[in-house]
């Protein structure tokens, strides 16, 4: 591999580590509850509960997923 | 909710994140300075600094001519990213699950590192350069990065600016005074209110920014506080409660420990 293909290779690594994370889980479930929301927002049912909830599945499916990890680990 | 409700708010979350920020970039500062020496490390603090001012001044006149609606989408899923990923850390820190963020073993880690590399470079010593230049450009650009995102959605970066300020000049202050691990720095509460708060205005942000709109409008955003706050203290709670059964019932179906005979 030379210089500036890992050095694009590491630019990448650096802004998907600072923005995705740990869990990519949970970046892609944000963008996907806030398409859902701003699909809603066109309709004339109510759309500020759709986030809260999204937020506390992903939290809590992300956490199950940790810890069940650290059980096999 | 008053503007002036809002503008502490405003002035809590930045201060309350940049503090985070300002004592993980002084835990590095801290190490390779009183391991290696200051002239070098404080160059690459003042080179750190000067390439954040560039950054934040190509960014934020950018940041402020998008249409709000699409910088509060952006923003807020930034912020849910963001604080979601801080919360679970500190979740699992707190009921036990992930080792607590111990700010004294960096600094022993960083300390070693630095002994241990060579004193070469055009800056003098560049390793420690290197490290503090890489250590404040980093936590700095979070810094920027919360202080232009909270400022921006709420039309007043100065005042977000304000609580940026306080929190690096408060760290840097205590730093100075002293000179030593700041394990003494509840971290992982500090980190947990970060995330509740990220998070809450991720959320709050990021509905009115894909087109949706609150019941209460602004005060809403107290309720959704309140809401992630309580569902984050019940799932440190209840993930505690696991830890602990799971550890008592470890020690339950561990082996007795064999006696050496003398």
């Amino acid at each position: 591999m030379n210089r500036a293909v890992r050095g694009v290779r590491a630019f990448g690594l650096f802004w998907w580590d600072f923005i995705v994370g740990d869990d990519w889980r949970i970046a892609a479930g944000v963008i996907v509850a806030l398409g859902l929301t701003a699909a809603l927002a066109r309709t004339s049912v109510p759309t500020w509960w759709l986030m809260p909830v999204a937020v506390a599945l992903l939290l809590g499916t992300s956490l199950w997923r940790s810890v069940r990890s650290s059980d096999n680990s | 909710m008053t503007y002036l409700m809002r503008d502490f708010l405003l002035v809590l979350a930045v201060f309350v994140a940049c503090v985070v920020e300002s004592v993980e970039a002084l835990t590095i500062v801290l190490a390779v300075g009183v391991t290696r020496g200051w002239h070098a490390t404080m160059r690459g603090v003042a080179a750190g600094l000067a390439t954040l001012a560039v950054i934040v001044a190509a960014l934020g006149p950018a940041l402020t001519v998008i249409p709000i609606n699409a910088l509060r989408l952006v923003v807020g899923g930034l912020l849910l990213i963001f604080g979601l990923g801080w919360l679970r850390k500190a979740i699992l820190r707190g009921a036990g699950f992930k080792a607590l963020h111990d700010e004294d073993a960096i600094f022993q880690r960083q300390r070693e590192a630095a002994e241990h590399a060579e004193h070469t470079g055009l800056f003098g010593d560049s390793y420690s350069f290197t490290l503090a230049f890489k250590g404040v450009l980093l936590e700095g650009l979070e810094v920027a990065f919360i202080v232009l995102t909270f400022g921006a959605n709420q039309s007043n970066i100065p005042l977000a600016a304000v609580g940026a300020v306080a929190a690096v000049l408060l760290v840097t202050g205590v730093g100075i005074a002293i000179r030593a691990p700041l394990a003494r720095v509840p971290e992982n509460s500090l980190k947990f209110v970060v995330g509740v708060l990220l998070t809450s205005f991720g959320i709050f942000w990021g509905v009115e920014g894909a087109g949706g709109s609150w019941p209460g409008s602004d005060a809403a955003l107290i309720g959704i506080i309140a809401f992630v706050l309580g569902g984050a203290l019940a799932a440190v709670a209840g993930l505690r409660r696991l830890h602990d059964e799971r550890s008592a019932r470890a020690r339950v179906d561990a082996p007795p420990v064999a006696t050496v005979q003398s």
